[in-house]
Order: structure tokens, then C-alpha cells, then sequence
């Protein structure tokens, strides 16, 4: 199988449409026989929220996810690896990350877009802070050490 | 140098980022923790479970054992929450 394309990394304040996104790589191509996509959306958290606000480290959230990102393309046999994740003011139902991944067997798609979400959200420098229904500032979401255990067991 | 802040530790220290003389002996991420607590109640709030901080040196994460030579912006956070 031919070297895949280079990761393809985005931080956005704006939208993304998962659509476009796979049209963009799989349009000409016969060879790609499986398209995994995760997206992550901002809730609610039973009705208490009404926004994420999401900071970043601009220039090490780019290099932090591609990082992750080239660690996938050399594991798995990708055609293609997108990710965008997204910054500022996110309300419920609204987008906030989405990982595409695309192969010829379904395999390596699933596994290299769980891997990726999993160092994801362990190391790309990104932290949420709520706002809360009544208008006030609530506190910063706290990392949680199931995701740890999560990026852990693609060790070795 | 510079530091730069983000998340509750930038709230607690009170600032986004600021330019910092280290003193010579200050030879680690770990000794930088350290000193920068005795700057004040800000940093103190901020950094007063040093080992919850994270670090990372020019854009890359470093443990706290990593030395500071040759950096030239370090920046402290807490657990990231992306994704």
C-alpha cells in the first residue's frame, strides 16, 4: 500500500460538515474501502449548561494533534486521517471535534480513530469550561482518569 | 523567557503570559514550579499541587523532571479536556 496522504490537521473556531469533509477525500478514489468518522458534540449535561467554552494553545494544539496524528498513519495503514477540533463558545447540539479516518478494511479506520481520540483527549491542549443555564461562569471540566486508562492500553 | 499560562491556572496567576529572568539555579520544570510559588498568593493558588500542573517546552509536553535549558517558552496547565 502507497504512502498515505499527510494527516490533515485543523483548529477552527467555525463549523465543520462531516459530508464535505468525506467527499473531500474519498471523491476520484476506488480504492478506500472503509470511512470511519467520530464526532464529538457538546451536551447539555441534563439540562444545566448552555455552553462550552473551549481554550487552546494555539500553535501547540496544531503540533500536539498532528503529532498523534502521524503516530496513527505510521500504525495503521490510513489512505487518509482527518482532524479538526474546534475553539471558543460551543453550544449543545454544536459540533466540537471530528476525526475521520479512511482505509481499505474496516479495521484499521475504527482502531486509528479511537486511538487518536484517545491521546486526543489526554494530550492536545485544550481545556472546557462550562457555562452554566443561569448565566454564570461554571467551573473547568475536570480531566477524568478513565480517559488515561484509555490512551494506556494502546501501549505496546 | 516566557511563560505562558492557560485554563485555572492562567485565571489564578492572573495573567495570559509574561516575560520571566530565571534565576541561575533554577535547572529544572520542577525547580521552576518551585520558585515560582514564592512569587506571591497568585502563584501559590495557582501552583499549589505542583504535581497536577502539566508543562510543556516550545510546544511539547516535558515531565517535570526535564531540564529548562535552551527553552524559550515554557507554558503550565492543567490536565487538558479536549475532545
Amino acid at each position: 500500500m502507497s504512502r498515505p496522504a499527510a494527516p490533515q490537521v485543523r483548529i477552527q473556531k467555525g463549523d465543520f460538515d462531516i459530508a464535505a469533509e468525506i467527499a473531500a477525500l474519498s471523491t476520484g478514489r476506488t480504492d478506500i474501502g472503509a470511512v470511519v468518522t467520530f464526532s464529538g458534540i457538546c451536551r447539555d449535561d441534563g439540562g444545566r449548561l448552555s455552553a462550552l467554552e473551549l481554550e487552546h494553545y494555539p500553535g501547540m494544539a496544531e503540533a500536539e494533534i498532528e503529532r498523534i496524528a502521524r503516530q496513527a498513519t505510521d500504525r495503521w495503514p490510513l489512505t487518509h486521517l482527518t482532524v479538526i477540533h474546534r475553539f471558543g463558545v460551543i453550544t449543545p447540539g454544536e459540533n466540537i471535534v471530528l476525526v475521520l479516518t479512511a482505509s481499505t478494511h474496516r479495521e484499521a479506520a475504527f482502531d486509528a480513530a479511537a486511538f487518536v481520540m484517545d491521546f486526543l483527549k489526554t494530550r492536545a491542549p485544550f481545556w472546557k469550561k462550562e457555562h452554566l443555564k443561569d448565566g454564570s461562569k461554571g467551573n473547568w471540566i475536570e480531566a477524568r482518569e478513565t480517559d488515561d486508562a484509555s490512551a494506556r492500553r494502546w501501549r505496546g | 523567557m516566557k511563560l505562558v499560562y492557560f485554563a485555572w491556572v492562567r485565571e489564578r496567576i492572573g495573567k495570559a503570559e509574561e516575560e520571566i529572568a530565571l534565576p541561575a539555579e533554577i535547572g529544572t520544570v520542577g525547580d521552576l514550579l518551585s520558585w515560582l510559588q514564592t512569587r506571591g498568593a497568585t502563584y501559590e493558588a495557582a501552583l499549589q499541587h505542583p504535581e497536577t500542573i502539566r508543562v510543556a517546552i516550545d510546544h511539547e509536553h516535558v515531565e517535570h523532571h526535564a531540564p529548562l535549558s535552551g527553552a524559550s517558552e515554557i507554558a503550565l496547565f492543567p490536565p487538558m479536556t479536549g475532545g
